[in-house]
Formats: C-alpha cells, sequence, structure tokens
C-alpha cells in the first residue's frame, strides 16, 4: 500500500517537468520562452518546498505518519526543480558565460541568496539515503534542520525579484512563514496538535 | 565639469556593438519616412537577429500596462473594451497658447509617418516595432512653450470603471510621465497612433502614446490625455514607486545596472529558445543621435 502511494507522489511530482518538456518540445512557450521556464521551475521548488515543510505538520494534525514517508522524496524533488532552475539560468540564459553570472551572483542579492540555497541543498542530498541517517545518528537531524534556512532564502529570492511587492512571492512567504512558526510553537510545547 | 563623451564611459566591446548596431539601423535612427511598401526592403537589408521586426503577435500580446494588469497578457485580454473615443488631448501649462485637440483633429494635423524603433524594456527584453507616429515637436511648437516650460508632464487616462488595475494602488495613478523639453523637443521623440501600419492596439496605448526609443520603455506612456509644460522637474509613477529604481532619466545604459538585475544584456522577444541574449547598447543604439543632450552630465549619478 505504502509503496503505491510512494509511487504515485513520484508520479505526480512528475508532472510539472513532463508538462515543461512537452511546452519547451512543441513550442508553447510563448514570447519570452526561457523567461518562462526559469519562473516555471523556480516556482515549482518552491511549492516543493512548501510541501516539504508541510509532511511533519500533517504528521501531527492526522495522527498518521504516512506522511513522513513521502518528506525525502519531496525533498529530492526540491533539488530536481532547483537545478533545472539554475540550469536554465546558467544555461539557456546565459550560455555559460560566466563573468556576466559571477557578477550577478556578486552584486545582485535576489540571485546571491537564491544560489546559497541552491548550495545548501546539497549537503542534504548527499546526506539523504537511509545510510546515511543511520552514519549521522542525530547530527543528521540537525543538518537536516536547513531545509528552513533553505525555505526562507528561497521566499526571499522570489520577494527580492519581483519589480514591486506583488501577490504572489508575499503569498510563498507567508505560507513558508507559518509552516515554521508551527514547528517553533509544537517544540515550545505550548500547542498540542495531537 | 569635465564633459564625458559616452564612448569613454561605454566598454569598448558594447561601444564597437553599438556602432554596428546603429550603422545597420540608419534607416530607423535617421527619423527617415518609410513607407509601408518599403519595410520588406528594409527587412532584406537587416542580416543581424536583433534587427529584425518583432512579430506583430508578440507585440500585441505581450505588453507592460498595469492599468489593465500585472501580467504580460493582461492587457490583451482586458482592454478590448475599452473606450478610446471620444479623445481629447489637452495642452497646456507654460505655453502661450494652451490647445485642446481630439484625436480625429491630431490625425488629421499631425499625419503619421512609420518610425522603426528598438523598445528596449528596463526588465531586459527588446522588441523591434514599426511605429506609426510623428515627432511630438510638431505638436509642442503649435502651443509655444515659454521659457519656464523646462520638463514636460505627460498624464496618462484615470479611468478604474474601464481600467481595473487603477483599483489598486500599484502605482500613483493616474500615469505620470516626464522629458526634459530638449528631450521632447528631439526629433526621435514621437507621438504613435499606430504600429504595423494599423491602427495603435488598446494595449499598446491606444489612442496616443509616446515612445522615446533611447530611454527605457516605461517612459513612454500610454494612453495620454494631458500634456503640460512645467518648470520643475515632474516626479513619474515610478519614481514615485520606487525611488531608487526608476530615475528620471532612465536612459539605455548597460554600464548601470538595476539595483536588482543586470542591465547589460538583454533578450529579443520572439527569438524563441535558441536565441542567445545580445548585448544592450548606450542610448538603445541611438547615441549617435541624443548623447549630445548629456554632455557634461554624470549617466551614473543620473542613474538610468
Amino acid at each position: 500500500m505504502k509503496k503505491y502511494l510512494k509511487l504515485s507522489v513520484f508520479v505526480l511530482s512528475s508532472i510539472p517537468f513532463l508538462l515543461i518538456s512537452y511546452k519547451i518540445f512543441f513550442n508553447k512557450l510563448g514570447p519570452e520562452p526561457i523567461k518562462e521556464i526559469t519562473h516555471f521551475t523556480g516556482e515549482w521548488t518552491l511549492i516543493f518546498i512548501c510541501l516539504t515543510l508541510s509532511m511533519s505538520p500533517l504528521k501531527r494534525f492526522t495522527n498518521s505518519i504516512v506522511w513522513v514517508s513521502f518528506r525525502r522524496m519531496l525533498g529530492l524533488f526540491v533539488f530536481f526543480y532547483a537545478t533545472l532552475h539554475l540550469l536554465t539560468y546558467v544555461g539557456l540564459d546565459y550560455r555559460f558565460d560566466w563573468s556576466p553570472i559571477l557578477d550577478d551572483v556578486v552584486k545582485k542579492k535576489y540571485i546571491f541568496i537564491g544560489f546559497a540555497a541552491w548550495l545548501l541543498l546539497l549537503p542534504l542530498v548527499i546526506t539523504s539515503s537511509q545510510k546515511m541517517v543511520l552514519m549521522l545518528k542525530n547530527n543528521w537531524k540537525k543538518l537536516h534542520r536547513l531545509i528552513y534556512v533553505i525555505a526562507i532564502f528561497g521566499s526571499l529570492h522570489y520577494i527580492w525579484l519581483s519589480k514591486t511587492i506583488f501577490f504572489k512571492p508575499l503569498i510563498y512567504f507567508i505560507i513558508i512563514f507559518v509552516l515554521l512558526a508551527l514547528r517553533i510553537k509544537f517544540k515550545n510545547g505550548k500547542m498540542n496538535y495531537g | 565639469m569635465k564633459k564625458i563623451k559616452y564612448s569613454e564611459i561605454t566598454p569598448e566591446k558594447i561601444y564597437k556593438n553599438r556602432r554596428k548596431f546603429v550603422k545597420d539601423l540608419g534607416l530607423a535612427a535617421g527619423s527617415i519616412f518609410l513607407s509601408q511598401n518599403l519595410i520588406t526592403l528594409a527587412n532584406a537589408n537587416i542580416e543581424s537577429e536583433e534587427l529584425k521586426l518583432t512579430d506583430y503577435k508578440y507585440v500585441t500580446t505581450y505588453n507592460n500596462y498595469y492599468e489593465f494588469g500585472t501580467g504580460k497578457s493582461d492587457p490583451v485580454e482586458k482592454s478590448q473594451k475599452f473606450k478610446t473615443k471620444p479623445w481629447d488631448l489637452v495642452i497646456d501649462g507654460e505655453v502661450e497658447k494652451p490647445l485642446k485637440l481630439s484625436m480625429e483633429e491630431i490625425k488629421t494635423m499631425f499625419p503619421s509617418e512609420e518610425r522603426i524603433y528598438k523598445l528596449r524594456c528596463v526588465e531586459g527584453w527588446s522588441m523591434v516595432i514599426p511605429w506609426l507616429g510623428f515627432p511630438l515637436n510638431k505638436i509642442l511648437k503649435k502651443v509655444s512653450p515659454t521659457s519656464k516650460g523646462k520638463f514636460v508632464k505627460f498624464t496618462s487616462i484615470f479611468d478604474p470603471e474601464q481600467m481595473f488595475g487603477q483599483r489598486f494602488p500599484i502605482l500613483d495613478w493616474p500615469y505620470k510621465e516626464g522629458l526634459r523639453i530638449d528631450e521632447a523637443m528631439h526629433d526621435l521623440t514621437i507621438l504613435v497612433t499606430g504600429l504595423y501600419g494599423k491602427k495603435l492596439p488598446n494595449q499598446n496605448g491606444s489612442p496616443l502614446r509616446l515612445m522615446v526609443p533611447w530611454k527605457y520603455g516605461f517612459k513612454s506612456s500610454k494612453a495620454i490625455v494631458n500634456i503640460k509644460l512645467v518648470e520643475k522637474m515632474p516626479v513619474s509613477s515610478w519614481m514615485k514607486a520606487s525611488p531608487n529604481e526608476y530615475g528620471f532619466y532612465s536612459n539605455v545604459n548597460p554600464t548601470v545596472d538595476h539595483p536588482r538585475w543586470s542591465q547589460a544584456s538583454e533578450r529579443i522577444i520572439g527569438g524563441g529558445i535558441i536565441s542567445p541574449r545580445i548585448p544592450t547598447t548606450m542610448f538603445n543604439g541611438y547615441g549617435d543621435e541624443v548623447a549630445n543632450l548629456y554632455t557634461g552630465m554624470d549617466l551614473k549619478k543620473y542613474f538610468q
């Protein structure tokens, strides 16, 4: 049963990738295709960050541990979409022309923080296997709290690149804020989700 | 004050490219009248990708016009019922003979000619568009600006009933923009009544918009109802919304970054996934015509 559930989560999580591949292949991306791919993969990265962060709260709310078993896969999809996002920017948009890219990373705070978020994902991906969980023991949990920092960086990345304060970046910021706030309160034992 | 030629403040590579660009684009830059029949001819001479006319489809479906929403496709979707008749333009302020003209009068008094200009958006993309319009100076000469008329303020229509975007405080409505008098009098500065040989579509700022090709796109106001000559530098809607990001001059300048993104290069709309970025040129390639307006000015200080 759990196996099928996991498979469905995998299939569902691949849909955005299939969708954008279809659009690229059939030239359905409109006037600014590269921007479209960049925004699409960026937004799905944020969505997967939110989904990953929702699993523990869902466990509390529903009293079911099934959610936690999706967490690793969802987390890996965060990395998958974030990497597509980064590759679109570096490869498709700037054709691996490193000097303007490095210039952007250093000078533009939204690119700096976005790149930093991607780098922070790396140790989480490397230590995502069951073997690593057992090896790192308590440190694993501490290390994987990095996702909180990554989530905040990700939402700031979106807010800072927007021309004025717009609706969508704020929505993601609020969702991430709430998801993180739920954890703080739970840890202090002030609220009971049982 | 030290005089700065913009060739000195532009990296050599970009400068050389610009020269080539201007040479190629001579037909557009020199304010030459170009008949409809000549467009194909002109196209044949344009070799590089960046000088191809942008598809009509993209010119009219990919727009920034926050009065109709902040999405790029909002203007085309939400402006079709916008009423552009009757339409009056008032030209007043520091002038000897203020004028109120209907669109019909404007069209008969100032016959439109075709101008192929590149439009560079501050967001980092560009289009090459065959506009129909006439030099703004023709209309300004009619009202005889006084010596106090040092700046020109453009006010767009305020109509939240028809423009749902104006119901939200995204910008200081109605949309306001401005030019210095010499910029406004420059032959390249035109009032636009159409594009691609047709009536100006609503989403592109019908019935009357501005086009200042060496400045970022937002300087070229749409749906203008008032042109006012003023003594002091007007504050534009974008300056008010974000003063450290949008300046009064807002000349296209690859060496001055937007605070949040680089302006060194741009994407050509409609180029598809394979088309690479092109380097942005000083004054959007119109430096030979307009650089002299800014001699002695520190273009980094008067950013954008």
